[in-house]
């Protein structure tokens, strides 16, 4: 099918193509339905283990965490529900360091490119007292195994790299970050928000100490995550807050049985359908990119090609602006990058991490495919997205690229 | 199916079919609330929407609310968010809250179950820099509803600050922030209707709150990651009926007055904590003495009869409660205390199943001391 012709098949009303998958995924339909009868008939307190009501949901939380444990070789005691992978970020980073500073370690090491919220808790830490060493990535997006072999010493805490960058998709090798940091003694923890449910990733393979989870980036609702603590050797963490005493001390608060069911479900699907599913994403992906190239042979992709996520893309189109871009194209649901700072003018700090000049940054998009991207919706997007930037540098010709 | 009662509603209440319906909605739909695009626009307006409705439940002003991932969250926000602070909690507060700030000082309560204001004011006087006091609006194990207004006045005329951990009265209580004098207040979804793994912090204007988790700058900075928006919507819509349906609850009062009536008829010496001050509608703290709570809540469960002996708590294991302890109950009364909780779907049958099945065991624990 052509691009045209996929464009006319697209009714005037329809809702806008959705192209950003790595801000937020629908909650897919088959999790929807294992939850609701959790929120309503089968509605006990998981920890309320007096009564039947209580032990029903309490079997549900128990069998979600097996289906979370699974999915990345971990076992189900060291999963500890959080409320989303921003708390499991922050339990993870300021859990370890507060914990480790007792032992006289004072040190955190971290990326450039990291979420925000690492870099946000890492700061946090820096203003109680620890020093801080945030390591450059390269052009591409990656880290130098060097430089985090130097980076660690005697006294480093904790060790933070993310799996998947959320801008620019970029895998970091786990494995071999995960044994170089065991060699050395240091905890791992890596913020996999992105990456768990898309590319494999096992704890054991890569030596990974702690991993935060998001529930929304893998189909799951919103309100939902989770941290994996090593059992063996012992990866120890101060909790963020205390109270009842829930997940082992760590995270007290009730648990939402509904909430913990739809990612026990979102783990089962994303295990089954992974691969097939990673696969169909990378050709999408690599027709995008095909495409777009072809209409538009200035773009540039930010991020390695093939060492990315399957459905993320982040592509500069030099003299236009993003913000612009955007609004020329309302029948895409685009982001310029993180959904934490789109509404701020501030370029992102993975593009300037990867030295992409401040003019072009502005000139960034950021498209996300996944569970629902069909091939006619990527030649919809591409039709688009070339129309549009071919009206605005007509209109924009003779002023000065913004 | 053999009969059951649900009577552990403070535990955890079922979701109102409202907010399931809002739930179902929000799910089926799409959209990260501070994306710009049209599904991420559509997500802000349901959070605003749903903020001032739980705004409206306490009287406050929608910018005030912060949604947290519930109740625990909530109450560790308010006591570690404020800096350094000399702090001071209720003798019966709820885990989340006694154990936010390990030096805490605590305020005693008195045998009716209600916070002694005399020794708050006797606290706050010896207090040698700003005091931050924490006391529920009503507590969870006996219902006693407290006097917040007056210990408002107490707190604010010396120059501290005030919180109150309202996630048993909400909904089943009138509230006001304003008339309360709370200057932090904590909410909790799924005690009122709403679903478990959301919560709110009220911040009134005096209150200056740093973030504990930090990121992406949500909640206007006060808490980062993206919105729980199906638990925050259905948390709007159970909020906007709890307000609505607050005269239900003088119904619920009479099912369980008429309960408490029915067991000391079965149990003379059967005491009812809290009896003497006022309560919330819905709850009847009881000791069968000389029978365990463990015993009395395994019993009912066989019978169909959904009790629990406290707090739900991580082990699930019944210990003897802080709350009687602090009211000067002995230990040996203590322990053969349950907590039995009503809600709006509570119904004479279900008093009915609960009053036979505590009849039984009392008559098979009385012959077999005979």
């Amino acid at each position: 099918m052509t691009a045209s012709i996929a464009r006319q098949m697209r009714r005037a009303n329809a809702p806008p193509v959705y192209l950003d998958y790595q801000s937020t995924t629908p909650t897919d339909p088959r999790v929807l339905e294992e939850m609701l009868p959790y929120f309503t008939e089968k509605f006990g307190n998981p920890h309320a283990t007096t009564h039947a009501y209580g032990r029903e949901a309490e079997a549900a939380v128990e069998r979600a965490r097996g289906e979370v444990a699974a999915l990345i070789g971990a076992e189900p005691r060291e999963i500890i529900f959080t409320s989303g992978a921003t708390e499991a970020n922050n339990l993870a980073i300021k859990g370890a360091a507060r914990f480790h500073r007792a032992l006289g370690k004072d040190h955190i090491v971290t990326l450039a490119s990291e979420h925000k919220c690492v870099l946000e808790s890492s700061q946090a830490l820096a203003r109680e007292g620890f020093r801080l060493t945030v390591l450059p990535v390269d052009t591409q997006g990656f880290v130098d195994l060097a430089a985090i072999e130097a980076a660690i010493e005697e006294r480093t805490a904790i060790v933070s790299v993310m799996a998947a960058n959320n801008e620019i998709g970029v895998l970091q090798d786990m494995a071999a970050i995960g044994s170089l940091c065991r060699a050395k003694g240091v905890l791992l923890h890596t913020d996999a928000a992105q990456a768990v449910g898309k590319v494999p990733v096992d704890v054991e393979a890569m030596n990974i100490d702690l991993l935060s989870i998001s529930g929304h980036k893998m189909y799951a609702p919103k309100g939902i995550g989770a941290l994996y603590v090593r059992r063996r050797p012992r990866a120890r963490i101060a909790p963020l807050f205390d109270g009842g005493g829930q997940e082992r001390t760590l995270r007290s608060g009730t648990l939402s049985t509904p909430l913990c069911v739809g990612l026990g479900v979102a783990a089962r699907i994303a295990a089954a359908e992974m691969t097939a599913e990673a696969e169909r994403l990378a050709g999408l992906r690599r027709r995008f990119l095909a495409g777009i190239k072809a209409r538009l042979p200035e773009v540039r992709l930010n991020g390695d090609p093939e060492r990315r996520l399957p459905g993320n893309l982040n592509l500069s189109f030099p003299g236009i602006s993003a913000l612009n871009l955007m609004a020329a194209c309302p029948s895409l649901a685009l982001s310029t990058g993180s959904a934490c700072t789109a509404t701020s003018v501030e370029p992102s700090h993975v593009l300037r991490a990867i030295g992409l000049p401040e003019a072009l940054a502005g000139a960034t998009l950021r498209i996300g495919l996944g569970r629902q991207s069909t091939q006619s919706e990527v030649d919809f997007a591409i039709e688009t997205l070339a129309a549009a930037v071919e009206r605005q540098s007509v209109t924009s010709a003779g002023t000065a690229p913004i | 199916m053999s009969p059951s009662a649900y009577l552990d509603w403070n535990a955890t209440a079922p979701l109102h079919p409202e907010a399931a319906a809002a739930i179902v909605e929000t799910l089926r739909r799409c959209g990260n609330p501070s994306s710009v695009h049209r599904s991420g626009r559509e997500a802000r307006r349901a959070l605003e929407r749903a903020r001032a409705q739980v705004a409206a439940l306490v009287g406050a002003p929608a910018a005030s609310v912060v949604f947290t991932s519930g109740g625990t969250e909530a109450n560790q926000l308010a006591l570690r968010g404020l800096g350094e602070r000399l702090v001071m909690v209720s003798a019966i507060e709820h885990d989340s809250v006694r154990q936010a700030v390990p030096s805490a000082r605590v305020i005693p309560v008195m045998s009716d179950g209600v916070v002694d204001l005399a020794a708050l004011a006797r606290l706050l006087d010896e207090a040698d820099g700003p005091a931050l006091v924490s006391i529920m609006l009503a507590n969870n194990e006996s219902g006693v509803i407290q006097p917040v207004a007056e210990a408002a006045r107490l707190v604010h005329e010396r120059g501290a600050l005030l919180h109150c951990d309202a996630v048993q009265a909400a909904g089943k209580l009138p509230l006001d922030m304003t008339s309360l004098g709370a200057d932090l207040l904590t909410l909790s979804a799924h005690k009122l209707g709403g679903p478990p793994g959301i919560g709110a912090l009220v911040v009134g204007a005096e209150a200056p709150l740093a973030a504990i988790q930090t990121g992406g700058g949500q909640e206007r900075g006060r808490r980062a990651g993206t919105e729980n928006l199906p638990g925050i919507v259905a948390f709007g819509a159970a909020a906007e009926i709890a307000v609505a349906r607050l005269g239900d609850w003088a119904a619920v009062a009479r099912l369980r007055d008429v309960a408490a009536a029915r067991l000391t008829a079965i149990a003379p010496e059967a005491t009812i904590y809290g009896v003497d001050a006022p309560r919330l509608p819905n709850t009847l703290q009881i000791a069968m003495p000389g029978v365990p709570a463990a015993t009395q809540v395994m019993a009912l469960d066989l019978a169909g009869v959904m009790v629990s002996a406290g707090a739900a708590c991580s082990s699930g294991k019944v210990r003897r409660s802080h709350v009687l302890d602090a009211m000067g109950v002995p230990a040996a009364a203590a322990e053969c205390a349950i907590r039995i909780s009503l809600g709006w779907s509570t119904t004479e049958d279900d008093i009915d199943l609960l009053v036979d099945a505590w009849g039984a065991l009392y008559a098979r624990t009385r012959a077999s001391a005979a």
